[in-house]
């Protein structure tokens, strides 16, 4: 009905009827014409400028804020002082002392917890009595902040390398467990019973159909672990340590050098980038070998 | 003919608290040597326990199965069996995949691949040899499956509804698929299927099974003779024998409601 019609309505009985009748043989009320929404993709190069942009935008206000006083340069430091102290960290600190670090305990860690862990899953399936035993202890295991254990892992493991591979193993460990039994739980009875008709032994049917068929749980959890090795590693040189990134940064704060904070916190992730991005790739190789 | 299955007096009862339930009455069934012969019956009436006791993955409460006179109770990997999934391998290819039993007893993969790969071929797998399971149909599925228990060679091979999940179309395809293999490959063939029909058109012989307990009804054998057209379904033959099936199955019906 338009602004029209209204006045209309009040003029009577008679004409309100005729009204009625002559809107149920005249056309109804238009629809408004409502077009499907369509959202317009922009190209790549504007997305990343755009992206590169905001940075730039963030950088800049930072140095501008603590320059002009507006932020504390003390407590937040500036992307000018963080430049000279990367540099420096690079070039004349012991930076790829405390990288390789960081780094060979992430990647250790995450190896051994990935590895045993998935083993450790996939033996459930040997037998229904051994998992049903096992499975509240891995569940209690599980239950436990990891973490809060580190300082006893420190004293057993001492300050070196092993303590932090202990950690990130103790993270990655059990979640690897829980992740290849779900997998192992979800095999078809029907897929072991071909099996076993076409005479197959037991080490036959779990090299041949339980390895395969759980393979896709393994990888789902190896870009979960390499994250938690990380932290693993990087709480383990917080408590106590004499290398790695984790110290640098419990260095750096301890003695109100802000800039290098900022700076081990840059490298760290861009290691974490890395490692994240390797496993990424590793992860979409070995799905396309399973077809999953 | 001589036999090649025969399950002597086999039965399976099962001990539950509310006394012995017995899913299979002890029964003899003699398959002779290269003949098809179907299981048809409603579920229940324990046709894939039966098959499970030929395959060995069962061991029956009662009685023995002789495999050429040879007593081969719960002995695993003397027959063929394939199950109504198909049970591909996903991250195998088709041709991996058919070659699973020869695989699993220890032939050289080379020699298995050249054996199955002019199989393929010749029962319309041709081009999808190399390819993903994922990537095939049902029916083509369900070729690859069977293709799997031939190569298995052994001589006797057991269908539990092969074909049940297809469509009615691709079903008929796939009925005639299977007697061209038959006469090629010369294999004892046991079928399960609860369709009458597919039953009759394939079969030298039904066995109609009812249910509570599983037992066989009737032994009919089909003498019509080979190859059969798809009219021989509209003969006088073999509607009788169509009709002879559908009043047992009916029949056995109302002591299942009743029990």
């Amino acid at each position: 009905m338009t602004v029209q019609d209204t006045p209309r309505i009040g003029l009577g009985d008679l004409d309100l009827a005729r009204d009625a009748s002559a809107e149920a043989t005249a056309k109804p009320t238009p629809k408004p014409a409502r077009r499907l929404p369509v959202q317009k993709d922009w190209p790549t190069w504007a997305i990343v400028a755009t992206q590169f942009g905001i940075l730039v935008v963030i950088i800049a206000a930072w140095e501008i804020a603590s320059t002009t006083g507006l932020i504390s340069a003390f407590f937040w430091s500036q992307p000018s002082a963080i430049w000279h102290t990367l540099i420096i960290f690079v070039t004349e600190g012991n930076a790829w002392v405390d990288i390789g670090f960081t780094f060979r305990s992430t990647i250790f860690g995450f190896l051994l917890g990935t590895t045993v862990g998935s083993l450790v899953g996939l033996s459930f399936w040997w037998s229904r009595n051994y998992a049903a035993i096992v499975q509240p202890y891995i569940i209690c295991f599980e239950s436990i902040p990891k973490l809060a254990l580190a300082p006893l892992i420190i004293l057993v493991f001492g300050l070196g390398l092993s303590s932090k591979v202990a950690i990130a193993f103790a993270l990655t460990f059990v979640i690897s467990t829980l992740t290849t039994f779900a997998g192992v739980k979800a095999l078809d009875p029907d897929g072991e019973r071909l099996f076993y008709s076409l005479g197959a032994t037991r080490w036959q049917v779990f090299r041949k159909l339980v390895m395969p068929f759980c393979l896709p749980w393994i990888i789902s959890v190896l870009r979960v672990n390499i994250g938690l090795a990380l932290t693993g590693a990087i709480v383990g040189e917080f408590i106590a340590s004499q290398h790695g990134l984790g110290r640098a940064i419990l260095y750096a704060g301890q003695t109100y050098d802000i800039a290098l904070v900022w700076v081990a916190v840059l490298v760290l992730s861009t290691l974490a980038v890395i490692m994240y991005a390797t496993v990424s790739w590793i992860e979409s190789v070995l799905r396309k070998g399973t077809r999953q | 003919m001589p036999v090649k299955v025969h399950l002597d007096r086999v039965g399976m009862a099962f001990t539950t608290p509310a006394g012995t339930f017995r899913a299979v009455e002890p029964l003899d069934l003699e398959i002779p040597t290269g003949r098809f012969v179907s299981l048809v019956g409603p579920s229940g009436c324990g046709k894939s326990t039966l098959f499970n006791v030929i395959a060995g993955l069962l061991q029956p409460t009662e009685g023995r199965v002789l495999i050429d006179g040879e007593d081969a109770t719960g002995t695993i990997g003397r027959v063929g069996y394939m199950l109504q999934k198909d049970l591909l391998l996903p991250w195998r290819t088709v041709l991996d995949n058919v070659i699973l039993g020869m695989e699993i007893q220890g032939k050289p993969l080379k020699a298995a691949r050249e054996r199955a790969l002019p199989l393929l071929q010749k029962y319309g797998l041709a081009g999808f040899e190399h390819l993903y399971p994922n990537s095939l149909s049902g029916g083509m599925r369900q070729r690859a499956a069977l293709l799997r228990t031939l190569l298995f060679d052994t001589d006797v091979i057991l269908l539990d509804e092969p074909f049940g999940a297809l469509d009615a179309q691709t079903k008929l395809h796939m009925q005639e698929w299977l007697m061209q293999l038959w006469s090629d490959f010369k294999k004892t063939v046991v079928f399960v299927t609860h369709d009458v029909e597919e039953a009759i058109y394939l079969s030298d012989e039904i066995h109609v099974m009812g249910t509570r307990p599983g037992r066989i009804l009737e032994t009919i054998p089909i003498t019509i003779p080979r190859p059969r057209a798809r009219t021989t379904a509209l003969t006088p033959e073999f509607i009788a024998v169509k009709e002879r099936c559908l009043n047992l199955l009916t029949a056995a019906a109302p002591t299942m409601e009743a029990a």
